[in-house]
């Protein structure tokens, strides 16, 4: 950690001047829910529905939320690992909304998803070599000194050792089998990884380890990284930006600093208000805000602003009117009609 | 170090050089090698420890949940001054339920998903009250849901686990676990499985419910947020072993041990600043069966060969190095000092 | 709920429908794939030596030359109407429920299969019985015990049960305790409500044989249920309750582990409700296993069509039963 290594993480560009590597517009999931007999549809479980945002070359854009906002589906819809119901995601400037499996093939290259479960995203039966040698195979990829001195390569990069190229997963630890993870997502030198949940399975100490990994990673091979996580702590370490879930909308999506340190949103608020810190003494000092109740079901959300029910400060048109995500101020947009911290004109 | 006793201790509940080893076909496994701790009415332990290090073995054991013949049990377990390895099963399943509770991770997997909510209830409570009718206890199951904030608690009674969210299951265990207001309430990883504003509801439910009853509370955790929360005690385990044993407040603040520095440095802390880089502990955690020799953490210790080889042939003992604050490490507590407040500190 | 039921029964009934039309279509098409023409099929009717006009007539009232789909729309038809077959000099009736009619032995189908029902549905009922009780609490018992010397034992006795065929264990039992030894009666069948324990006395032996195998083939399966239920947070849950290990066992483990048990019994019933093959044959039982057997061999089409359709006609009414005790069982299913 000396400050050469900082230096070398790129700095977030400037979004106006380059291209976004991935720009999602009014994506949408629904799953339909069926009843009675003949199981007709009665409803859908909006899972996503309707969520604009970008993420520029380089850079981290970390998704926060709790569970059932709809961040894991987000991840599998830009992944195009489920189809989408709706909007419109395109890569590098091309439209990959509605590929087929065959013509996303070459795109899966660029594309590659790192999974939450060490343990059963891994092939018990296979070796760590053909685990992290498969993506070689299956995109027919020529290496110049062959696939087995590639995937060695690959293990070294992820701190560990090419003598594990015919061991099995079962021999590892919770934390070298997300690194073995890892290294198979990095084979195809992809541009964009899709992160979901990548150390919440891992040991604290374990923890700390993989988040420098992905962090050396990026700076060393320009990575381009999605994370998606429940921990904000986590979310703030790695990310260049953040945008927050609540119900399968984005409610914020701001600069780094600018939300942890302004958070505009009331749910970002109480989201931050709520995580446990190691000081005991501030659970004097602080006032909490404490959310009461659960998150409202996906079938049917509250209309107006989604998080009213159980937001201190909603009025009438909050129920009447859903607030559009909008700029707030510079790199930091909130759909809020009564935004906290709000810019003093 | 406390002394072995043979009379009955003054805490409520005092754990005195408690064993807990397996014989398994790869070896014995020492789960929980010689930990010792007292806790008073009223108050709240946390034991925090990553996965492996004995901290849920522990709990179990207090518990008189370990069945297995495979299981060797030494040390004394003083509840309120009986000794729980000494009386024998049939007796600490009186008082299992009874005097002490436990509440799980997963209330999804920790309730039968055949039963109501309220029938898990109601048999709770009747095991040991056998003489309330079912009527009545029922009530009862209605008013300890009403009491943990579950919403028309006299219709949710009759619903069943999986119709609950995952903060509402959880209030429901906890009711479970209070229907006969137990002394001892032990909760591991309570709120693991939670998202993050519930399990704040969660944990203030179990702070006020502390105060309600004047119980002691075990919390058991991985999340040292979660212990600074709730404990007013926090002892540290790692390799079956506690590390560091002390006051909530200055655990915090002034951390004796090298692992709890390694814990400290591993979190990515929302209340400062941002760290450039996470300080992550070196290595996995140890194998119980293959325990390193001398200190258990001497292999991913920064400062092992501070101590001129002892570390790898002795086992440090807990010893006093503030106020009831306690830690085995074979660094003299003045290097200890030195290297926390020059290294550590600044950078957590 | 409500609709869970409807649904279930409506599946039941297409899977019966879908059964019977691929039964019809494999016996009525295969002959004419294996090159046997109409009138080859229609000669097999009409006796030795037979006149091509015979055989044109045959094949023209039995309807064998019109398209498959008419001959089964004619079956079905037949099935809940009964049916009239121009065949010889007076016309014969086929009665409701027509399961088709043997031309070779002018016999109706469903008559000489419903007289032997009873057969096979005593011997299925008693040895399901049999082992449903053995093969279960010998599961539990070890499954609660592992490793121990019951647990060793028993499962050692279960690896030889699921190796036994029913013919080896059936006339072993037959030698030594019917030759050798006559403690029971010779086999046979006995109507239940004629003489409930002559019935239960002459059926001994064949429960006995067939129990045997699946005893031993339950009791692995209960074990292994049981083992991994009693490991289930839940059942820890229990037990810090402070509930007695027997109600931990009753209440909350066996209550999980013997789901699985249902399903499994309900398509094992209703594979030996069709006709228990071998034990009918080795025990010289007039079931309706026995029944398929000489149908076959005798090679008459009707008979064999009918007996395949009751017998699945059983397989889907058990596992319809199995569904819906499933939804009884567990709340998950009733109310998802």
């Amino acid at each position: 950690m000396t400050d050469s290594s900082t230096a070398a993480i790129p700095a977030p560009a400037p979004a106006a001047d380059r291209e976004p590597l991935l720009k999602v517009t009014a994506l949408a999931k629904h799953f339909p829910i069926t009843k009675g007999v003949l199981r007709r549809q009665t409803g859908a479980v909006r899972a996503v529905d309707g969520i604009d945002f970008t993420v520029n070359p380089g850079e981290t854009l970390g998704v926060v939320g709790e569970s059932g906002c709809g961040k894991s589906t987000m991840g599998r819809l830009v992944t195009r690992l489920a189809e989408p119901t709706g909007g419109k995601i395109e890569f590098e400037g091309t439209d990959i909304t509605h590929l087929s499996t065959g013509a996303m093939r070459p795109l899966r290259k660029d594309i590659q998803m790192i999974f939450q479960d060490p343990y059963s995203s891994l092939n018990p039966r296979h070796t760590v070599g053909t685990i992290v040698g498969a993506p070689f195979r299956l995109q027919k990829v020529q290496t110049e000194h062959g696939v087995k001195r590639a995937v060695q390569d690959l293990l070294e990069l992820c701190g560990l050792s090419p003598e594990h190229y015919n061991r099995y997963p079962h021999e590892f630890s919770g934390g070298q089998r997300q690194r073995i993870g890892i290294a198979r997502a990095l084979a195809l030198k992809p541009k964009m990884i899709v992160a979901d949940e990548p150390v919440s399975a891992l040991d604290v100490s374990i923890q700390a380890q993989v988040v420098n990994l992905l962090d050396d990673l990026q700076s060393e091979l320009g990575l381009t990284y999605l994370i998606i996580a429940h921990d904000l702590s986590v979310v703030r370490h790695v990310s260049d930006r953040v945008a927050v879930m609540y119900l399968g909308k984005i409610v914020e999506i701001a600069d780094r600093d600018s939300l942890y340190k302004a958070p505009m949103h009331p749910y970002t608020t109480a989201l931050m208000s709520a995580v446990p810190v190691p000081d005991p003494g501030r659970k004097e000092r602080r006032e909490r805000i404490l959310l009461t109740g659960d998150v409202p079901s996906p079938i049917n959300p509250p209309s107006g602003c989604r998080f009213r029910t159980r937001c201190w400060k909603a009025q009438d048109v909050c129920s009447t009117q859903e607030p559009p995500l909008v700029a707030a101020k510079v790199g930091h947009q909130v759909a809020c009609h009564f935004p906290e911290n709000p810019v003093l004109v | 170090m406390i002394d072995l006793q043979t009379s009955s201790p003054d805490a409520f509940l005092s754990v005195r050089d408690l064993r807990i080893h397996f014989d398994t076909d790869d070896g014995l496994v020492r789960s929980v090698d010689g930990v010792s701790f007292d806790l008073q009415k009223g108050k709240t332990l946390g034991i925090v420890g990553e996965s492996g290090s004995g901290k849920s073995v522990t709990s179990l054991g207090i518990m008189g949940l370990h069945r297995s013949k495979r299981a060797r049990i030494t040390g004394e377990i003083w509840l309120d001054g009986e000794d729980l390895i000494a009386a024998g099963p049939e007796r600490v399943r009186q008082l299992r339920g009874r005097r002490m509770a436990m509440i799980f991770q997963d209330p999804l997997t920790a309730m039968h998903p055949y039963y109501t909510v309220g029938q898990q209830i109601v048999e709770a409570y009747r095991v040991h009250h056998p003489e309330v009718k079912k009527k009545d206890a029922r009530k009862r199951a209605v008013e300890m849901l009403d009491r943990v904030g579950i919403p028309q608690p006299d219709r949710r009674v009759d619903d069943y686990p999986h119709q609950f969210s995952g903060g509402m299951r959880q209030r429901a265990m906890i009711a479970m676990s209070l229907v006969n207001d137990p002394s001892l309430l032990i909760a591991d990883e309570p709120t693991t499985a939670l998202d993050v504003t519930v399990q704040a509801q969660i944990l203030d439910l179990i702070r006020d419910l502390q105060q309600e009853f004047g119980s002691a509370v075990i919390i058991i955790t991985h999340d040292l947020g979660v212990v600074a929360e709730l404990a007013d005690d926090i002892l540290v385990m790692y390799g079956g072993k506690c590390v560091e044993r002390g006051p909530a407040a200055t655990l915090f603040q002034a951390p004796e041990h090298p692992y709890t520095w390694g814990l400290l440095g591993s979190m990515p802390r929302l209340d400062r600043e941002l760290q450039d880089r996470l300080i992550p502990v070196k290595g996995t955690p140890p194998s119980l069966i293959n325990v390193p020799s001398g200190c258990a953490f001497h292999p991913r210790c920064p400062y092992a060969e501070l101590t001129g080889g002892r570390s790898s042939t002795e086992v440090p003992v807990l010893a006093e190095a503030a106020e009831r604050h306690h830690a085995a490490c074979h660094l003299p507590a003045a290097d200890r000092h030195r290297i926390f407040a020059d290294e550590i500190a600044p950078r957590l | 709920m409500f609709a869970y039921i409807i649904r279930r029964i409506l599946a039941a009934v297409v899977l019966l429908l879908v059964v019977s039309a691929i039964t019809f279509g494999i016996f009525f098409l295969l002959p004419s794939l294996a090159g046997e023409t109409t009138d080859q099929l229609a000669a097999q009717y009409v006796g030795k030596n037979p006149s091509p006009e015979a055989i044109a007539a045959v094949k023209q009232n039995l309807g064998f030359d019109q398209p498959l789909y008419v001959q089964y729309g004619r079956f079905l038809k037949a099935l809940v109407s009964g049916a009239e077959y121009k065949f010889g000099p007076d016309p014969v009736s086929c009665h409701v429920p027509c399961f088709g009619y043997s031309f070779k032995n002018h016999v109706e189908v469903w008559p000489e299969i419903s007289s032997r029902i009873p057969v096979t549905f005593s011997l299925a009922v008693g040895a399901s019985v049999i082992w449903l009780i053995s093969g279960v609490s010998t599961g539990v018992v070890s499954a609660l015990k592992p490793k121990s010397i019951f647990d060793r034992l028993s499962m050692g006795i279960a690896l030889a049960g699921v190796s036994s065929p029913v013919f080896f264990t059936g006339a072993l039992l037959l030698l030594a305790f019917h030759f050798k030894w006559p403690l029971f009666e010779n086999v046979e069948y006995v109507n239940f409500t004629d003489d409930p324990f002559a019935w239960a006395g002459h059926l001994v032996l064949p429960w006995v044989s067939l129990a045997f195998l699946y005893s031993a083939l339950y009791a692995r399966l209960t074990r292994a249920g049981m083992l991994e239920t009693m490991s289930e947070d839940y059942i820890r849950t229990a037990r810090a309750k402070g509930l007695a290990e027997r109600k931990v066992v009753v209440r909350h483990g066996l209550r999980s582990a013997l789901t699985p048990i249902i399903t499994i019994f309900g398509m094992d019933l209703g594979l030996l409700l069709g006709g228990a093959l071998i034990t009918e044959q080795v025990f010289s039982l007039k079931g309706i296993g026995a029944y398929a057997v000489a149908a076959i061999g005798e090679n008459d089409l009707p008979k064999v069509l009918g007996v395949t359709l009751v017998a699945a006609f059983f397989i889907v009414a058990c596992n319809l039963l199995v569904d819906l005790l499933y939804a009884a069982v567990d709340p998950r299913v009733r109310l998802s």
